[in-house]
């Protein structure tokens, strides 16, 4: 009633705006939060890289002399080229995802049990796959060991040899891999238009031809996903590698994850700097994958629109 | 950098005043932070904090037990956030980034005043940085080869003595299908063990110290007769096969079992040997043998210590308990609980086999190390222990992995 004239006039403003301005205030928080555990930790990270730095001590601004290092650095190579195998051998989880959700998209009786039971592993926490794996290639008493020696060989040491180590710990990541983009596909299975299916029966695709033409056209967004998670999950690939080995044999099953813990927070590690010299360079790999799906999200979206 | 540092003492000192005016009124809490997860050295430490209580009726104690491997990472945190008024911590120089980041208080005083330099004297060396102490020790123990008695009479095999009776015993028992040694590199320090006593043995004391100080180079001719004489053990393959796979604790099996004979390891092995089945009579403890003839022997006899963080809140009642652990008395009866060996000179002889013969071993010991990862740079120690085991499973790269030491040395020390 007596409200001075500022005030109404802001009030009219908001009026006018609030369309434009009630959304931001929704998102504030969601955003005050990411910009604060996200972003900021970003180039946290990038700054710390600059220094040499023990995490209790002083800092020292050393430049790029953590990068310069890094190159020069053999197990950041080896965390590198088992990062690159980690990237190419965990993809085979989504053809393999594929299969068993075709195989398990059926009507049998209990069906759903099964289904259930091979979605199981990715129920599992990751220490737990690791922990099994590493007693099922355990040289002594491992059922791989007991395996080769029921036809008479000599039984590997997986974990304990460079050459398959690596191989040994993503068979054990491709395991819960396999469950998750299978039920990716079982859902995206469960949207196919039977419409399409009967076209393509009434004319003939049968088999292979159905599956290459008339349903995996339609499963393209699960593919999508199933990639993309899948190529997170190769680069991020650190608690495996954790559990089975420790890195180990010398080094050799390193990731680069792995690698940036040991360097900065590893009982023997503490070197701030180095260490997010690593997840610098980590995240600039993830970049590549983020900026691809964030660009086909966007475009889609637009698309829709 | 300065003015912040001595700021930061300014108000400790204020901090430390205030907090004797308080004393004087009643006396504080006092917040203990250990890392006795396992059960015998929680109830030693049980022990020890019982009995300060009792003598000292009005100091509240406030104990907290971490995670053994946790506290190592949390150690940092807690130091420069919370600070306890006593933390646990080890020897060497593994306590020098706490002393160096100026996170540990000097006790030199509670040394002076309780005559810790006479009685503890054996651990003194490895308590003091830059001529000060920074804590006080409470336990040790030895480190040597435990054989199984058992196989070594069954094939007529005397304890050798030196190198060369060494690797006749071990071409014996492979001979007769037994390992000669057990071993789990998984987590890469055991192989630390064999490194210290291969350099103690080849080329002594004093060159083992240059070398964990960063003061040799990894190439020198010295340290590559260490590896030389070293793949005289690991090329007919004396080690457990495959022992990049298992954990320390995983090869005791083959050990107890009788697939292996021998297990250079610290005593606390000890008492996972015997939960295993294995009686005093088929276990036996020999002193590394000697490799060099007349050289002086030092053994690895890694210390457990406790100290002051400079931030704590009551230092005059830490000050009082480290004195207290410090003590004859408490140390033997500590160290009866953990099974391990008490600093004090004045404390009670142990009666286990194992511990007497350790303790007769390390009172004749020319000098003690800490272990590779407490006397080298955790950087280094890192590396070096990685370069060991891929050593001990292909010693055909020791060239290689000799300049990759060598490379990360001159980093990390220069």
């Amino acid at each position: 009633m007596n409200r001075p004239a500022a005030m109404s006039g802001s009030t009219s403003f908001w009026q006018r705006h609030q369309r434009r301005i009630a959304p931001w205030f929704f998102l504030a928080p969601g955003a005050f939060m990411f910009a604060v555990y996200v972003i900021l930790p970003i180039f946290q990270s990038m700054w710390i890289s600059l220094y040499d730095w023990d995490g209790i001590g002083e800092k020292t601004f050393i430049g790029i002399a953590n990068y310069v290092e890094l190159f020069d650095d053999d197990a950041f190579y080896t965390s590198l080229k088992n990062n690159v195998i980690w990237l190419v051998l965990y993809m085979l989880a989504v053809p393999a995802g594929l299969f068993v959700a075709l195989f398990l998209n059926q009507t049998v009786f209990g069906i759903r049990l099964v289904k259930s039971l091979f979605f199981f592993p990715f129920v599992l926490s990751q220490v737990v796959v690791g922990l099994v794996f590493a007693w099922f290639y355990d040289p002594s008493f491992g059922l791989l060991a007991q395996v080769f020696e029921a036809f008479g060989l000599k039984p590997i040491a997986v974990l304990a040899d460079e050459d398959y180590v690596t191989y040994g710990i993503i068979a054990a990541g491709l395991w819960p891999q396999i469950a998750y983009c299978m039920i990716l596909y079982l859902t995206g299975l469960n949207n196919i238009s039977p419409e399409q299916i009967e076209a393509g029966r009434l004319d003939g695709a049968k088999g292979l031809r159905m599956l290459w033409h008339v349903v995996l056209p339609q499963l393209r967004p699960a593919t999508f996903i199933a990639v993309v998670v899948t190529v997170i999950g190769a680069l991020r690939s650190f608690d495996l590698v954790s559990i089975m080995t420790d890195g180990g044999p010398y080094g050799s099953s390193r990731v680069l994850a792995y690698y940036m813990y040991e360097q900065a927070l590893s009982e023997y590690g503490f070197r701030m700097g180095y260490g997010a010299a690593i997840a610098v360079v980590l995240f600039a790999i993830m970049m590549v994958y983020i900026t691809l799906f964030l660009v086909r999200m966007f475009s889609e979206e637009r698309g829709a629109r | 950098m300065f003015s912040r540092k001595s700021a930061g003492q300014a108000a400790a000192l204020a901090a430390v005043l205030s907090l004797g005016l308080a004393a004087s009124a009643h006396a504080g809490t006092l917040v203990i932070n250990t890392d006795t997860s396992d059960p015998a050295p929680k109830a030693a430490f049980e022990a020890a904090i019982e009995g300060f209580k009792a003598e000292n009726p009005d100091v509240e104690v406030k104990w907290n037990i971490f995670d053994h491997e946790g506290y190592k990472t949390s150690i940092r945190n807690f130091l420069t956030a919370e600070a306890p008024d006593i933390a646990a911590w080890y020897a060497g120089n593994r306590m020098a980034p706490f002393v160096n980041a100026g996170l540990f208080a000097d006790v030199s005083d509670v040394w002076e005043e309780n005559g810790l330099n006479d009685s503890l004297a054996s651990a003194a060396s490895s308590m003091t940085i830059d001529g000060k102490k920074w804590g006080v020790p409470y336990t040790y123990y030895q480190w040597g080869i435990y054989y199984r008695q058992d196989i070594f009479d069954e094939l007529g095999i005397e304890v050798p003595k030196t190198w060369d009776e060494l690797k006749a015993a071990s071409a014996k028992l492979k001979e007769n299908g037994i390992t000669p040694f057990a071993i789990g590199s998984k987590a890469l320090w055991p192989t630390g063990g064999w490194f210290d006593y291969m350099d103690l043995r080849v080329n002594g004391y004093e060159f083992h110290m240059d070398l964990t100080a960063g003061k040799v180079p990894y190439t020198d001719p010295k340290v590559v007769e260490v590896f030389d004489k070293w793949s005289e053990l690991v090329e007919p393959g004396y080690f457990l096969e495959n022992h990049a796979a298992y954990d320390w604790q995983e090869a005791v099996p083959f050990f107890v079992n009788g697939e292996a004979a021998m297990y250079l390891m610290g005593n606390f092995a000890v008492d996972l040997f015997k939960s295993g089945g294995l009686t005093e009579d088929q276990l036996g403890f020999m002193q590394f043998p000697e490799i060099t003839p007349g050289l002086p022997k030092a053994e690895d006899a890694p210390t457990d210590t406790i100290h002051i963080p400079a931030n704590a809140s009551n230092k005059e009642d830490a000050k009082k308990f480290l004195a207290y652990v410090a003590r004859a008395e408490v140390q033997s009866q500590m160290n009866e609980i953990l099974g391990q060996l008490p600093t004090n000179k004045g404390s009670k002889r142990p009666e286990d086999k194992y511990l007497s013969q350790g303790f007769e071993m390390l009172s004749e010991a020319y000098a003690l190390a800490q272990f590779y990862d407490r006397d080298a740079r955790a950087e280094m120690a890192k590396a070096g222990m990685e370069g060991f085991q891929e050593f001990m499973v292909k010693p055909g790269n020791q060239d290689r992995i000799l300049q990759r030491l060598e490379k990360i040395r001159s980093r990390v020390y220069k």
